[in-house]
């Protein structure tokens, strides 16, 4: 890209170049991913290029994706949120319940529970003054209990006369539904983090919380905001995760929290906050997926066993390699930009 | 914030005289509510609880809460330096799932139970002490944030561990390796004693020792601790070890009390139990202060109001969330008498 531009006026062509330095800098997992989807085209051929398989991979990726980006808004405000895994668990097994009532009034119901979970992480972080790693720690435990207690300790069916399964199965020409509910929500997420008010809001307090309060910002209002987000976009998924497996159990979701603070690290949002994107956070997310989906090719290949339990050792081991290479980058990297 | 173990009782301003406590309870006193608290429930199951004044009942809680203590210790030691340790579930099941292999090994070496025992106990132990050594480099070496490094071996751990045994379940008969688990020398399981001893040599070292007086420096302010001359990384290694070996230990007492190990169960959540059980006791999550004996009471609070609730027929999940508002209360209590 940067190599076009000599044609260009001087200043304009430095300015360029250096866009084009950052890009590369900031933009080493897009580069990543590139390279890991250049790999399974070559290595895995036709059956990994297939539509089929690409759809299906997006779709069961849809909803990590989901929690992912409410993720990224509470790790830029430099907060955590433990607890969005039980309340996947939790919407699911509500909106099953719900679900006789039509696909809208259910998904909406499980978007409401998970938003109301949001606003008392945020009240009680906001308010009280408690670190957001106990508060929804704390979360985490109840959404499981009142998950339980909601299933009566079972697995809930969705209704299927009503149609709620298509929010998971159906597909918008080729585009499954739940791909384009993750698709516009992360549109939507980058507008609002970048052109919004909220959005400087958000990026201001994870930058210094302290010299944004002295600036008279609404910091309270915008943490609780940032986790009710993060809370109805887990509901979301989980309204989703009910639909695509025609069920809802409160034993969804396990460990599901540290997965997605894997992928909003490995798109390189850091976790003190003040700095972060959606879209790195979605390539994070693809990439986590493209790395399993190629594991079940070379799994098929046969060439050296490797059984489902390296594949969990695989993605510490990634996640690894991925902190190591942004620590040395971070290190070796400008400084400029820093506050 | 920095407060090299004396606890409130010596920093707070002497507005009304105190009595003087013993060193070990004076460490408890900044736990005080938590001790109340425990000792108000213990009460309330004295009178309403039927059998809860027995010894089988009392030995059947410890045998339970030991296994959090032991890893809530290290916890307490990793929380005081400002880390955290998500990994100790992960680690007790790699010790758990190595220490089978060894002691049913049939090598000729490995025949006597003399020698495969004490083996089967130290390596799995040492090997989870060595992912502690892991985790404590990554924090230090390559300065990445401790929830991230050491979600790394949560993530990857557990995987190792599964493959150990493709998966499965591995059930075994080893009555000398069941000591652990099911001994009892004088009518106290053998559990009981090792959180005891833990505890006691964790508190003491926490007040006494010039580690522990690293531990709390490194925690309070590290740009200051590093100035004055504190080996701050290597007390930061230190202590990602001291709970990794503490977990190994636990996955151990964990597969002997079950006669088996099961890669897919051992310490699940039991990162979330050991920091849940710390927050309770009174140690503060972002660092400079911790006490061990709280984290003891801790889990032990968290432990008896689940055996409560059970007891009296409550339903599970409502057990679970009558547990996360205490975590909440118990926060928010000592948020207040600071």
């Amino acid at each position: 890209m940067a190599t076009q531009t000599t044609d260009i006026r001087g200043e304009r062509q430095q300015e360029r170049r250096a866009f084009a330095a950052s890009l590369i800098q900031q933009q080493g997992v897009l580069i990543a991913l590139l390279v890991v989807l250049g790999f399974g085209l070559l290595r895995y051929g036709e059956n990994f290029r297939s539509s089929f398989n690409i759809w299906e991979m997006l779709r069961n990726n849809s909803y990590y994706g989901l929690i992912a980006l409410g993720m990224t808004f509470v790790i830029i405000t430099g907060g955590i949120d433990l607890s969005v895994g039980a309340v996947v668990a939790l919407t699911s097994v509500a909106a099953a319940r719900f679900s006789v009532h039509g696909v809208f009034l259910a998904a909406a119901g499980a978007v409401a529970l998970g938003l109301a979970v949001g606003l008392v992480n945020g009240g009680l972080i906001a308010r009280f003054k408690i670190q957001p790693f106990i508060v929804t720690l704390a979360m985490l435990l109840a959404c499981r209990g009142a998950a339980l207690n909601l299933a009566h300790n079972a697995n809930v069916s969705v209704d299927f006369a009503s149609g709620y399964i298509d929010i998971g199965q159906k597909n918008l020409g080729r585009v499954p539904v739940p791909v384009v509910i993750t698709i516009v929500a992360y549109l939507l997420a980058s507008i609002v983090l970048n052109f919004t008010r909220f959005g400087r809001h958000t990026l201001a307090i994870g930058g210094n919380e302290e010299a944004a309060r002295l600036a008279g910002l609404p910091v309270a209002r915008t943490i609780v905001s940032v986790y009710a987000l993060s809370g109805a976009l887990a509901g979301l998924s989980g309204a989703i995760l009910a639909g695509l497996a025609f069920t809802g159990s409160p034993n969804y979701g396990i460990g599901w929290e540290l997965t997605a603070i894997a992928a909003v690290v490995v798109g390189g949002t850091i976790l003190s906050g003040g700095r972060g994107s959606v879209w790195t956070t979605l390539v994070g997310v693809l990439l986590l997926g493209l790395i399993f989906n190629e594991l079940n090719f070379e799994r098929g290949k046969g060439i050296f066993e490797l059984t489902q339990y390296w594949e969990e050792v695989i993605r510490g081991a990634f996640l690894l390699v991925v902190v190591i290479v942004q620590s040395r980058l971070a290190r070796r990297g400008p400084r400029a930009g820093r506050v | 914030m920095v407060d090299l173990g004396h606890g409130d009782a010596a920093t707070a301003p002497a507005q009304a005289p105190r009595l003087t406590l013993p060193g070990w309870l004076r460490d408890a006193s900044q736990t005080q509510r938590a001790l109340s608290a425990l000792i108000l429930l213990s009460l309330y199951n004295a009178f309403f609880t039927t059998n809860f004044l027995t010894w089988a009942t009392l030995r059947v809680n410890l045998t339970q809460v030991a296994t959090i203590v032991i890893v809530g210790v290290g916890m307490t030691l990793v929380i005081a330096t400002g880390g955290i340790d998500l990994s100790v579930g992960a680690l007790a099941a790699i010790a758990g799932m190595i220490a089978p292999k060894i002691f049913m090994s049939d090598r000729a070496l490995l025949d006597s139970p003399w020698v495969a025992v004490p083996l089967a106990i130290v390596v799995p132990v040492l090997v989870a002490g060595g992912f502690g050594v892991f985790n404590g480099t990554l924090v230090t070496a390559f300065r990445i944030q401790p929830i991230i490094a050491t979600l790394v071996l949560f993530l990857g751990g557990r995987g190792i561990a599964k493959a150990l045994s493709n998966g499965n379940l591995v059930a075994f008969h080893n009555p000398s390796f069941d000591y652990i688990g099911t001994g009892r020398p004088l009518g106290i399981p053998v559990q009981v004693i090792l959180m005891a001893v833990i505890v006691v040599v964790a508190s003491w070292a926490m007040r006494r020792t010039t580690f522990g007086r690293y531990i709390l420096a490194t925690g309070g302010n590290e740009a200051a601790a590093r100035l004055a001359g504190v080996p701050v990384d290597r007390t930061k290694v230190a202590v990602y070890t001291i709970s990794g070996l503490l977990a190994g230990l636990a996955g151990l007492i964990v597969i002997s009390l079950n006669t088996s190990a099961d890669p897919n169960s051992i310490g699940v959540n039991m990162e979330l139990d050991a920091i849940a059980a710390a927050a309770v006791g009174g140690t503060v999550l972002t660092g400079g202060r911790a006490t061990v004996v709280g984290t003891l009471i801790g889990a032990c609070i968290i432990h008896q109001i689940r055996y409560t609730l059970i007891s009296h027929g409550v339903a599970d999940g409502t057990t679970r969330i009558v547990v996360a508002i205490t975590i909440i209360l118990a926060v928010l209590l000592q948020r207040r008498g600071d």
